[in-house]
């Protein structure tokens, strides 16, 4: 099998995995106060050093989670909500259409359950947003607004945003600025501090770690409403006994995937730019999507002219090819993909792409097993394509 | 054990196909690709997304596209392990079944859409799709058999046999589509659901219109073509009368009639015609809608050479409907047959289905659509 789906999970690294099954062996609750909680609360605590400290930032910086939507629904509504607190004109939330759904829906609701105002921000036909477009949405509307989130990297065409920059607008006018760095972290080299942003969301199980376990890295002046209220651990912003053991493998990968990124991106990148190669002689029509270099490494996303990216996954899903369509599913059936129309695609492009990424298990074999299954593939989805009534 | 629509090779081996089992959610599909699975075929699972806005289609048990009936199917092809899909067939669904539909309606008949979403949308849009996506052959749980001889023939469980509204169905369209249910009864897909830890075992049977929320299909007629109030007459042009629309008719009704004049004699009146011209519903006695001889078009004539003479068979005119012996002619796009004794309720629109009774299941001859 040829597994290229690794932006949607990854297999966990072999001493995540380790780390997670010792301490998922021992008991122990990290709040109670005899030895056994003592030893639980001294694992969770190395391990939020060991992500700070991979991450840039501070261990009282980092908040663990359930993973990659909490803490970016954490982020959204918790900074909003504080925001608006503190100031009730702050009513206003800056996004971009190319968001995951976990920020997408969270800005959404916002909008139709607090009367959030919402400011979309566009982005370029590659997907990457300017900082123009952020400087003149808080030129013209800075003290209403609660709070900037957009991604580091994304997660359907791998375009890497400028972060820097775009905090740095955020930080003139004084404005919290979130970033979904999910898809980024052991991708492309993350420093919170040095990036200038407010609060940052990485989770575990994209980068060799634990699924259901992540943080929010939440710079210490800035305050967030929680969403789950309790016994009062994380700060007192997201309360729940900790997971111990996610907590501990979850800082393992973080930490492995932070160490190596650089090697892993130059090999990884290597591999992506030989299947983009080979795709695009296999079928020469095939559009390449998002910012042709700067990207994560293991992502290519196509879109293939007159095929549905559907029956192309279902022909390769049967060759034992694993890619992703990436579009949203109600009922499992495929809306195009959100991305690529706020890209400024048509329907049919795409509702034609589908996204291969490759990760640390990733091989040349997988590459090739890949090349030989789509040319076929191509052949059959357009001829499936072709008895679809127009539109 | 051989089932009911297997491929034989010549030396009656069992040929492994590539097939594409459409998924319902329900007992009956989920048994009918498992039996497809054990017959050693490549099975991949498809449910198949037929609502615009799901919550606007029937709900739970009873349902065809609810997003229950996704993840029931979903759920068997995990039991099963075979690859699951869900197509988007929404518009080509409101386009050849349910504008069809209203369209039928609103035109005097009285439309079968069970039968015509086997027609254009499972054994068509879908089945040309799986043949270029590479499938061999579409797999269903519809209970009636299809032989390795590739005639049709009614199921074993008579008071599910589906054989009529799969009729419709060409030689090409017959020669790619399984049914593994017809040699058993309802009863026994139930049991072995069961026995194979299907879910749905005990999910009960859909029924009515899938795409009419709450079964009140005037309701639903109504809104989409208004009321046009009109006459309600007798045989002799006399108002007896009034409706809200002719459309919400159909030759035999008995029930709703809401005539403001008993008949002289005090007995029952029936829908005898719908007219849509000039929007009036003829209604009178039972005995008035006994009809002798049937006239239809479009025939579709699967179960041998197309005849060319008279020949003696049964036809049903309705979905359940009564079996009667009849001398059917098949000349150019028309079928008539001369029934041997007079039957009630037989509307234009549906379908009348001709068999040759047969001690190994009762044979599909042919189709076509009643016109008068």
């Amino acid at each position: 099998m040829a597994y290229l789906d690794h932006a949607a999970t990854t297999p966990m690294l072999a001493e995540a995995l380790e780390a997670y099954v010792a301490t998922a062996r021992e008991v122990g609750n990290a709040s109670s106060l005899h030895a056994s909680g003592r030893r639980a609360r001294r694992r969770v605590e190395e391990s939020r050093e060991r992500v700070a400290a991979a991450l840039g930032a501070r261990p009282s910086e980092v908040i663990f989670t359930g993973g990659g939507t909490e803490s970016d629904n954490l982020a959204v509504k918790g900074i909003f909500w504080a925001r608006r607190g503190a100031d009730a004109r702050r009513t206003r939330v800056v996004s971009s259409a190319v968001e995951h759904h976990a920020v997408l829906d969270a800005v959404d609701w916002l909008g139709q359950h607090e009367q959030a105002e919402v400011g979309w921000l566009p982005v370029d036909g590659t997907g990457r947003l300017h900082p123009d477009a952020l400087r003149a949405e808080l030129t013209e509307h800075a003290d209403r607004v609660a709070l900037v989130t957009a991604m580091w990297a994304n997660n359907e065409v791998g375009t890497v945003q400028r972060i820097g920059e775009l905090a740095a607008v955020a930080a003139e006018h004084g404005v919290p600025f979130h970033t979904d760095a999910i898809q980024a972290v052991g991708q492309v080299p993350v420093d919170f501090a040095a990036s200038g942003v407010a609060a940052l969301t990485v989770t575990g199980h994209k980068l060799g770690g634990p699924v259901g376990v992540g943080a929010l890295v939440l710079a210490r002046d800035v305050a967030a409403v929680p969403l789950l209220h309790g016994g009062g651990q994380e700060r007192d912003v997201r309360s729940g006994t900790l997971d111990a053991a996610g907590v501990v493998a979850f800082a393992v990968s973080v930490e492995a995937a932070v160490k190596g990124q650089q090697e892993y991106a130059a090999r990884v990148a290597a591999l992506r730019d030989d299947l983009v190669e080979r795709v695009r002689q296999a079928v020469p029509e095939v559009v390449f999507n998002g910012d042709p270099t700067d990207r994560l490494p293991g992502n290519a996303h196509f879109s293939f002219p007159g095929c549905e990216g559907d029956a192309l996954l279902l022909l390769l899903d049967a060759q034992g090819i694993a890619c992703s369509t990436g579009s949203a599913c109600s009922a499992g059936v495929a809306q195009p993909a959100h991305v690529l129309l706020a890209m400024g695609a048509d329907d049919d492009r795409a509702r034609s792409s589908l996204r291969f990424s490759l990760g640390h298990t990733s091989t040349a074999a997988d590459v090739d097993a890949l090349i030989a299954a789509l040319p076929a593939a191509v052949d059959r989805a357009r001829r499936a394509a072709a008895l679809r009534t127009p539109r | 054990m051989r089932r009911g629509g297997d491929r034989l090779d010549f030396e009656g081996r069992v040929v492994r196909v590539r097939v594409l089992a459409a998924m319902s959610g329900g007992v009956d599909s989920a048994v009918a690709a498992a039996r497809a699975v054990e017959a050693g075929h490549d099975v991949t699972g498809v449910h198949l997304a037929l609502a615009r806005n799901p919550q606007t289609y029937r709900t739970g048990a009873r349902g065809c596209c609810t997003l229950e009936d996704s993840r029931d199917a979903r759920r068997a092809a995990d039991v099963l392990g075979i690859p699951f899909y869900v197509w988007d067939m929404a518009d080509r669904f409101h386009a050849d079944v349910v504008d069809d539909f209203v369209a039928e309606y609103a035109a005097g008949r009285t439309p079968n859409p069970c039968l015509r979403c086997n027609e254009k949308i499972k054994f068509a849009a879908v089945l040309d799709r799986a043949v270029a996506l590479g499938f061999d052959a579409v797999v269903t749980g519809h209970h009636a058999r299809l032989g390795p001889d590739g005639l049709l023939r009614r199921s074993v469980d008579e008071a599910k046999d589906q054989s009529y509204v799969l009729a419709v169905l060409t030689r090409e369209q017959l020669d790619r589509s399984i049914f593994p249910l017809g040699d058993s009864t309802k009863a026994q897909v139930r049991q072995e659901a069961a026995d194979r830890g299907l879910a749905v075992a005990d999910k009960p049977d859909s029924h009515d219109i899938c795409f009419i929320a709450d079964g009140d299909t005037r309701g639903f007629l109504a809104q989409r073509l208004g009321e046009t109030p009109g006459d309600v007459v007798d045989a002799t042009g006399a108002v007896v009368g009034r409706h809200a629309g002719a459309y919400a008719y159909t030759v035999g009704q008995r029930r709703g009639l809401h005539l403001d004049r008993p008949a002289p004699d005090g007995r029952p009146r029936y829908v005898l015609s719908i007219t849509p011209k000039t929007n009036t519903v003829t209604v009178g006695p039972a005995e008035a809608l006994e009809v002798s001889t049937v006239r239809a078009s479009r025939p579709v004539w699967t179960g041998g050479p197309r005849p060319d003479g008279p020949i003696e068979c049964e036809v049903q005119l309705r979905a359940h409907g009564v079996v009667v012996p009849a001398t059917v002619t098949v000349t150019g796009d028309t079928l008539h047959a001369d029934l041997r004794r007079p039957v009630r309720g037989v509307a234009a629109g549906q379908a009348i289905v001709t068999y040759r009774p047969d001690p190994a299941g009762d044979i599909v001859l042919g189709s076509a659509t009643i016109t008068d």
